[in-house]
């Protein structure tokens, strides 16, 4: 899968640790409720994310062991959709679109202005653990843009102020 | 005071504040002692009015918009019961030009009912449809459909009874429908809208198409970006099994269909119907060759009608009404309405469903009340991120499949996204070949590696090294995307880049961008 020119290269397959328990449990939570889903994989996945903000590398093992799946398949699949990441986001995930419709009323300010004052790019989490910021291309909030996704809750109409206020209202 | 208001949950509304405006009334109303019913419904469509707050009066429902909380205390004072006067009184609702001049056949509902209630759905003409279809045979109900001249709306502009017809005839042990409600397209909701705001429609066509076409399982592949689509319909579903619209012997007729939501996870590449597939059977996206069609050979290889939302919800009133009543809206071969979609820097956004045939214009200015910044509307990107960007020159084109590729651009999904004269078309060119080399599957090279070195020759075109040299690698770039690749992201990625390039030179030569933009 091609990256966009901001982001990081794809990583390579990690080695594989023990994966903490209370992770395990949850991720064959997951496989057991899920594994006899036709196409199992991505509900697995989503499942797996949901349940810990993220898929642990240590976990495509696990996962690959329990639906029957190589590791190099999990592993391609985890990498190929942007939605699913490999390392645990901060307290609050920012997914500010960059589509083209948001771009007509301003994204492209409101997505330096997010950098400039969060002090990171895209995939990348603040040093305190509070925010992870990420792209999103288009929320369907396409009239009332600049978009903005704070964990699961919509924001339009989002300007650089708007951004900051809504920000100083998170924990 | 007995009162039954109406107040929409749209994830539009609710970005703009609807759920305050909720919290506000019932405060009021409280203090007030009035009995409040407060139904949430999906929304009008008119994102600029949002939150609109609707009154059941005897002369029917009348609307104030917007309503933010401070405005609750008034609406009450000002007699809201009676739909009393107050500067946010819009009066009845279907009287607001923009609905009144409306042609709503697939978005009847939406705004008008509870979503989420049966009950409702059924006093408003629901599941007429399918029990037409219940008691037609399968090449009867193919076609209606395709006597209807119902095209597919998720872009392609297929026509839909062909389709189905094609799996029909194909002998198979287990057949499919799968609903592509992937809508990735930047400037367009209506999928998202009609998925919350009148779940059951798509429910109801896509069990009529399982009955067309001998199959007996359903899924609708939903892009994860929709949290609030996906707990609409997934509400919207139970409640479908737990009355028997949906499971063994639906409605007591010895059919099957069971139904059921999947997320997808960020790839806009997945809304190609192949790919979709693919990654409904838990793989990477990658788009397939044709042949096999997804028709013959398509989800876990068995045949498969795979539509979009907006297709399949296009169908109950179809069977309702019949093929005729809903081939007479329309121009030419494109039949029947589209919901368009307004949004960008657009005054009043939102969603107009009307017969074919208007203009650009029209919907930019009838409806839309021009730019939303006040200056003039420099470009319209129709059709989404792989659709061309229109000229002012080009706006009275009728909004018809064939009347937008004769003028080298496509209607899609109907999504039409406006920019004032502050944009920078080259930036959008670049970020054309930007979305490109981010969303590519990878499996063809002009699309994989070419996406990118467009970004590169763009840059060295604005920075003025060797520009002619560099425009002339920029189309035949465009020229092998355009030739060389598998599916639509590749090929079609040339059309926003070219057309920003031709009819807009002076943003892509240094000294006018010099003029315009600063060095
Ligand atoms: C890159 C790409 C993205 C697409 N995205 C969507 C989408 O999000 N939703 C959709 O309905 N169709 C999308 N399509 C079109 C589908 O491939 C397919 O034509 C459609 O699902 C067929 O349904 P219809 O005939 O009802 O339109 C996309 C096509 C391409 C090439
Ligand atoms: S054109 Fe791009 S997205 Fe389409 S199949 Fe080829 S590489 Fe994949
Ligand atoms: S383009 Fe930003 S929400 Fe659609």
């Amino acid at each position: 899968m091609n990256r966009g020119l901001n982001e990081q290269p794809l990583e390579p397959m990690q080695p594989v640790r023990a994966l903490a328990q209370a992770q395990r449990a949850k991720v064959l939570e997951a496989t057991a409720r899920l594994r006899e889903l036709p196409g199992a994989l991505l509900p697995v996945l989503h499942a797996v994310q949901d349940a810990l903000g993220y898929i642990p590398p240590d976990a495509v093992p696990l996962i690959a062991a329990e639906l029957n799946l190589s590791r190099a398949e999990v592993h391609g699949v985890i990498s190929f959709y942007h939605y699913f990441r490999s390392a645990p986001p901060g307290r609050h995930v920012l997914q500010i679109c960059r589509a083209e419709a948001c771009q007509a009323v301003g994204a492209v300010a409101l997505e330096k202005h997010a950098r400039d004052r969060l002090g990171i790019g895209f995939h990348q989490t603040t040093a305190d653990g509070r925010f992870t910021l990420e792209p999103v291309y288009c929320l369907g909030n396409c009239a009332c843009g600049p978009s903005l996704m704070v964990d699961q809750e919509l924001h339009a109409r989002v300007n650089a102020q708007e951004f900051d206020t809504l920000l100083e209202a998170l924990p | 005071m007995n009162l039954r208001l109406f107040l929409s949950r749209d994830a539009t509304a609710l970005a703009l504040g609807a759920e305050d405006t909720a919290r506000a009334v019932f405060t009021m109303a409280k203090r007030r002692r009035a009995t409040v019913e407060l139904v949430r419904t999906g929304s009008r469509g008119l994102f600029w009015l949002e939150p609109l707050l609707e009154v059941q009066t005897e002369q029917g429902r009348i609307a104030y918009g917007p309503v933010f909380p401070e405005d609750v205390p008034g609406l009450f004072k000002a007699g809201l019961a009676h739909g009393g006067q107050h500067p946010l009184l819009l009066g009845p609702t279907d009287q607001i030009p923009y609905l009144k001049k409306q042609e709503r056949l697939t978005f009847a509902r939406v705004g008008v009912t509870d979503p989420l209630s049966l009950d409702d759905y059924l006093a408003h003409e629901g599941y007429r449809g399918l029990h037409k279809a219940l008691e037609m045979s399968p090449a009867d109900i193919v076609r209606s459909v395709t006597d209807s001249g119902l095209r597919g709306r998720g872009g392609a502009a297929f026509p839909a009874g062909i389709k189905w017809k094609t799996v029909l005839d194909t002998a198979a042990p287990r057949k499919y429908v799968v609903c592509n409600a992937d809508e990735g397209d930047s400037g367009t909701f209506s999928d998202r809208m009609l998925m919350e705001g009148d779940p059951f429609l798509l429910i109801e066509g896509m069990t009529i198409a399982g009955l067309a076409a001998g199959a007996d399982r359903g899924y609708i592949y939903l892009r994860c970006e929709y949290p609030h689509a996906h707990r609409t319909l997934t509400e919207a579903i139970a409640t479908a099994y737990a009355r028997g619209y949906l499971g063994k012997d639906l409605l007591g007729s010895r059919r099957n269909f069971d139904l059921e939501v999947r997320l997808g996870a960020g790839a806009y590449i997945c809304g190609e119907e192949t790919s979709l597939l693919e990654s409904l059977e838990g793989r990477r996206g990658q788009v397939r060759f044709r042949p096999p069609l997804p028709a013959v050979k398509g989800l876990f290889g068995m045949p498969t009608v795979i539509n979009n939302v907006i297709t399949l919800a296009s169908v109950p009133v179809i069977l309702d009404r019949g093929a005729e009543f809903y081939r007479d809206y329309g121009m030419g071969r494109s039949r029947g309405t589209l919901p368009f979609q307004l949004a960008g820097n657009i005054r009043h956004g939102g969603l107009v469903e009307r017969a074919f045939g208007l203009t650009l214009r029209e919907l930019l200015y009838d409806y839309g009340g021009g730019s939303l910044s006040g200056r003039p509307i420099r470009a319209v990107q129709v059709g989404g991120p792989l659709g061309a960007y229109v000229p002012a020159s080009r706006f009275d084109t009728p909004l018809d499949y064939e009347a937008f590729a004769g003028i080298g651009a496509m209607l899609g999904h109907g999504g039409v996204v406006a920019f004032d004269n502050t944009v920078d078309m080259a930036a959008q060119a670049r970020f054309a070949m930007e979305f490109c080399a981010h969303e590519s599957c990878g499996k063809c090279t002009p699309c994989r590696i070419g996406s990118t070195r467009g970004v590169e020759v763009i840059d060295r075109l604005l920075a003025g090294h060797e520009p002619d040299r560099q425009e002339a690698l920029l189309r035949d770039l465009c020229e092998t995307l355009t030739h060389g690749s598998l599916c639509a992201l590749g090929g079609l990625t040339p059309a926003p880049v070219l057309s920003a390039l031709n009819h807009f030179p002076e943003d892509f030569r240094s000294p006018s961008r010099v003029k315009a933009y600063g060095p």
